[in-house]
């Protein structure tokens, strides 16, 4: 039979949808997090008649979201007015410290906000963020510890 | 700064909130992009809840409450496309006439029908039943006899009860030659309800 289709979309955004959003609020920050979750999934529908569930759909859909999180980033480059959209104060009104350090990773480059977001927000081993961010482990190890150099001198 | 002040930046469940808010903006967006194959959603009635699929070629399924949904999900990503998603414009046609025969102001189904989860012979036989009438019920040796296999009264049984669009296609009118019931998928009781519905047929056999 070879590798079999994939499960019902319903089910697979169930599933995946809220590491995908824990993803994404770090990687692009909660005020893009729904619209980089809408076009994640939609970019998986669109791909989803010819994909093979062959057991890794869950980094098939992270890699997704972090392209969408570093093109967001990009396009967000290119237009002139979006540094009044990343704050610096905190983002979220909960512990002020957990605004703190989401503020000091949303200034991070696109790719180490990712890795960070990867390795030390969904636990994922180094092989898989390689995987996900489609680099060698030892870039996916670098981006990770340069984003944590960095958080660590700005947020004491 | 150390990984457990990461960890505590998004929680799971407040993530999981989050996510299942969105799940709506998706869903919307695919329906708006024409990227749903297989538009399901739920519909309340007499009979309980009913699980409908609806694909481009009109509606694939009406399932009875007691089903096993996932099964069924499966059963659509497999004969359909996995692109199956929740969408209640998409059902709405059929909600709303669903509806109207409930609530006794429909008789007959105006809704496209998708056969692909039959087999050749399920289709023929519910062809055969779409011609019984709203308040009129046949039997399955006249089914049999119609379709030129009078010897198969049970295997007409048999596909009758695997008519995945129940109701819409009316199987409940069928019965046993002796005026018995005598089975449903949905259940006995719901065949009865239906029938009851429709002026208890069964009452004046046709």
């Amino acid at each position: 039979m070879g590798i079999p289709a994939p499960p019902p979309f319903e089910r697979f955004l169930d599933a995946q949808g809220p590491t995908v959003m824990r993803f994404l609020v770090a990687a692009v920050g909660p005020e893009h997090a729904d619209d980089a979750y809408q076009e994640t999934f939609l970019s998986a529908l669109r791909a989803y008649p010819r994909v093979r569930d062959d057991g890794r759909l869950d980094r098939w859909i992270l890699r997704i979201a972090s392209r969408t999180a570093i093109d967001h980033h990009r396009a967000r480059a290119r237009r002139p007015e979006p540094r009044a959209a990343v704050p610096d104060r905190p983002l979220v009104e909960q512990e002020p410290s957990d605004g703190a350090v989401l503020a000091a990773v949303a200034a991070l480059p696109p790719k180490q906000r990712a890795a960070v977001a990867l390795r030390h927000l969904l636990d994922r081993p180094y092989p898989e963020i390689a995987e996900i961010l489609g680099c060698s482990e030892e870039a996916a190890r670098a981006n990770v510890r340069a984003g944590l150099t960095t958080l660590r001198e700005r947020v004491s | 700064m150390n990984s457990t002040e990461l960890r505590t930046m998004v929680t799971v469940a407040e993530a999981r909130a989050r996510a299942r808010r969105a799940d709506d903006l998706v869903r919307e967006a695919a329906d708006r992009a024409g990227l749903i194959d297989v538009a399901i959603g739920v519909v309340d009635s007499p009979l309980g809840e009913l699980f409908v699929a609806v694909t481009r070629k009109g509606v694939a399924c009406v399932g009875f409450d007691d089903q096993d949904r996932a099964a069924l999900e499966d059963r659509f990503a497999d004969g359909l496309s996995p692109r199956v998603v929740m969408s209640s414009r998409a059902t709405d046609d059929v909600r709303k006439q669903l509806d109207e025969y409930f609530g006794g102001a429909r008789r007959d189904f105006d809704l496209a029908v998708d056969h692909r989860l039959m087999s050749p012979f399920v289709r023929k036989v519910m062809a055969e039943t779409a011609k019984v009438p709203y308040g009129e019920v046949s039997t399955y040796g006249r089914l049999a006899t119609r379709l030129r296999h009078p010897e198969a009264a049970r295997a007409v049984g048999a596909a009758l009860g695997s008519n995945p669009i129940p109701i819409v296609l009316p199987c409940h009118r069928i019965i046993g030659a002796s005026g018995k019931l005598v089975g449903y998928a949905g259940g006995l009781q719901r065949k009865e309800f239906l029938l009851r519905l429709e002026g208890d047929p069964t009452l004046f056999p046709g």
